[in-house]
């Protein structure tokens, strides 16, 4: 039971979800079935429109799914939790409060029982794990969009969570930005060896980051086209791998998919 | 010796270059200083009087503007009391302001009381049914923003209500509370709370989602959500509704004490069109224009207090 338990730690069973929308019933994830590992990192790829988030926010609680069952550990999803973190795209920190009150807001109502002295080294742990301690007493609108994500994710991780959602977390940066938070983010994962679900829409971050990437089909009816195995060893180096052989027939394989067999046509 | 006397002032006036209309005072020690190091320098330190020049010249030209349109006002209003009989000019009204001012708080008895006197008794009126429209407007309107079912049942009422002339609803209020103070404070309270109201439940409404995902996923309380989420994001609508509901509250107070008498600057400016004291009434109008001029400043200075950004 343990080792099914490991082996199918997050649970996507026959998952359709359909929204009402003014043109009529929109059907936008159809059947789709999943197994995630414990300790796993997964991305979902895929051409914008194409339900991507829309798996995350299912995983995430935030929507349910119009059929079909979601388990997390074993138990059904039907309400947002604790054990399942969130990194917003647009960071979405709350701009009235400082970083270190951000933070704080999340570990405050996941460690209840703990005095605030506890809550505040939590707070500060978190931050220093992102390289933001001296960012503590700032608020959003005066740090870089960097800055912002590294807060946004260590309000997530300061949860403790099981599993980690990401919501394209790396989208709105430049490049260098990006390079330097994904380095961050695979020594966080390293360290903290907690299931993650990443969506994204560059393939570099997916091949990279990722254990398996799902690709998915263009809506509406999107559904699981392919997954591939990213047998890759980590510690990954960006700069050693982008000689390596295996890395970039992945790379091409995720590339042949997006724009071979699904391109999106032109809008 | 004046060497030194020179640089300590040359790095003085850089550290004022901030904000141009906070620093008159500033601007003036600036120019002290620069005349007394130039004095001991025996000769014009150059980069000084470039400074001092730059900043008066803002200054300047930020005044002249406003300047101008107040004397054309002036300009105005004494051309046309010129050409009207019994139309008093600028300098015989600042006359009878000069007199008026020099004793705002006499009484004898309640028909003749001091300016200051029937002022407050305005402004304690506004304060009184402009706070109660307060208490109730802004959790109705933040229940109203919450709540689609509220929303859509009080959409009717307030679209039905919120156009009624303020002055509509002093005779309901004479009937009601059977006596004429109560029924202006009611008439301000009946025109103050939409703007709040309405600035309220669109602020709530307009709450961006991606916090109320945060707060879904974090799992707050209502109450923090209240507290940390909603509040502080309504804040800036509320503040504006605010803003709308003392300017109406104070605009309808002329017109409300006018018919119900009492002490008041409305009714004021009845009695001295009975007396026909135009000077008066004229004073009037200003002294009503700068308070509700204050009033809007006093809200913008604790919204802009209030403000995150």
């Amino acid at each position: 039971m343990e080792k099914h338990q490991q082996e199918r730690y997050v649970q996507l069973e026959n998952v359709n979800m359909s929204f009402v929308t003014k043109k009529g019933i929109f059907n936008a994830l159809n059947n789709i079935n999943l197994d995630i590992k414990e300790g796993e990192f997964v991305s979902i790829i895929g051409h914008s429109g194409c339900g991507k988030s829309t798996v995350l926010n299912l995983i995430a609680g935030l929507l349910e799914p119009t059929s079909g069952h979601l388990f997390c550990a074993g138990r059904e999803i039907y309400k947002p939790g604790p054990e399942r973190a969130v990194v917003f795209q647009n960071h979405s920190l709350l701009p009235w409060l400082t970083c270190f009150e951000n933070v704080y807001l999340a570990v405050e109502r996941v460690f209840e029982s703990e005095t605030k002295a506890q809550l505040a080294a939590r707070t500060h742990a978190a931050l220093e794990l992102v390289g933001l301690t001296h960012a503590t007493d700032k608020r959003p609108n005066e740090i870089s969009g960097g800055m912002k994500q590294r807060v946004g994710i260590a309000r997530a991780l300061a949860m403790e969570p099981k599993v980690l959602l990401l919501d394209e977390p790396f989208g709105a940066l430049d490049a260098l930005t990006r390079a330097t938070l994904q380095d961050e983010l695979m020594k966080i994962m390293a360290k903290s060896g907690c299931t993650a679900v990443m969506v994204t829409h560059d393939v570099d971050e997916a091949v990279l980051l990722s254990d398996r990437i799902v690709m998915m089909t263009n809506g509406p009816s999107a559904e699981i086209g392919e997954i591939l195995e990213v047998n890759l060893a980590k510690p990954r180096n960006r700069l050693a791998l982008a000689e390596d052989k295996t890395y970039n027939h992945l790379r091409s394989e995720v590339l042949r998919f997006l724009y071979e067999r699904h391109a999106k046509k032109a809008a | 010796m004046s060497t030194i006397s020179i640089n300590k002032v040359q790095t003085k006036p850089i550290k004022h270059t901030k904000r141009l209309d906070k620093n008159l005072s500033n601007l003036i020690k600036t120019a002290t200083i620069a005349t007394e190091a130039a004095k001991a320098a025996n000769k014009p330190a150059p980069a000084i009087p470039s400074q001092f020049s730059m900043q008066s010249k803002a200054f300047f030209q930020w005044l002249i503007p406003p300047f101008l349109g107040v004397c054309l006002l002036f300009a105005i209003w004494a051309l046309i009391a010129q050409l009207t009989k019994g139309l008093p000019g600028p300098i015989s009204t600042l006359k009878e302001a000069v007199v008026l001012f020099s004793d705002p708080f006499y009484a004898n008895g309640p028909n003749d009381q001091g300016i200051g006197w029937n002022i407050l008794a305005s402004l304690k009126r506004v304060a009184l049914g402009f706070g109660l429209a307060a208490l109730i407007g802004i959790p109705l309107g933040f229940m109203i923003g919450r709540f689609e079912f509220l929303s859509r049942m009080t959409a009717p009422v307030i679209s039905l209500l919120r156009p009624v002339s303020p002055l509509a609803w002093l005779p309901i209020g004479l009937l009601v509370f059977k006596a004429a103070d109560p029924a202006s404070i009611w008439v301000i309270f009946i025109s103050a709370i939409w703007p709040m109201i309405i600035n309220t439940a669109v602020g709530v409404s307009k709450v961006p989602q991606d916090y109320m995902n945060v707060a879904k996923v974090l799992n707050l309380s209502e109450w923090k959500i209240v507290t940390k989420i909603l509040f502080p994001s309504v804040l800036p609508y509320m503040m504006t509704g605010v803003r709308l509901s003392i300017g109406v509250a104070w605009l309808v107070i002329v017109a409300a004490e006018m018919l119900t008498g009492g002490v008041g600057i409305g009714f004021w400016v009845w009695d001295e069109w009975n007396n026909l004291n135009v000077e008066h009434i004229i004073i009037a109008i200003f002294v009503v224009g700068i308070v509700g001029l204050l009033l809007e400043q006093v809200l913008i200075l604790i919204a802009k207090k209030f403000s995150y950004e």
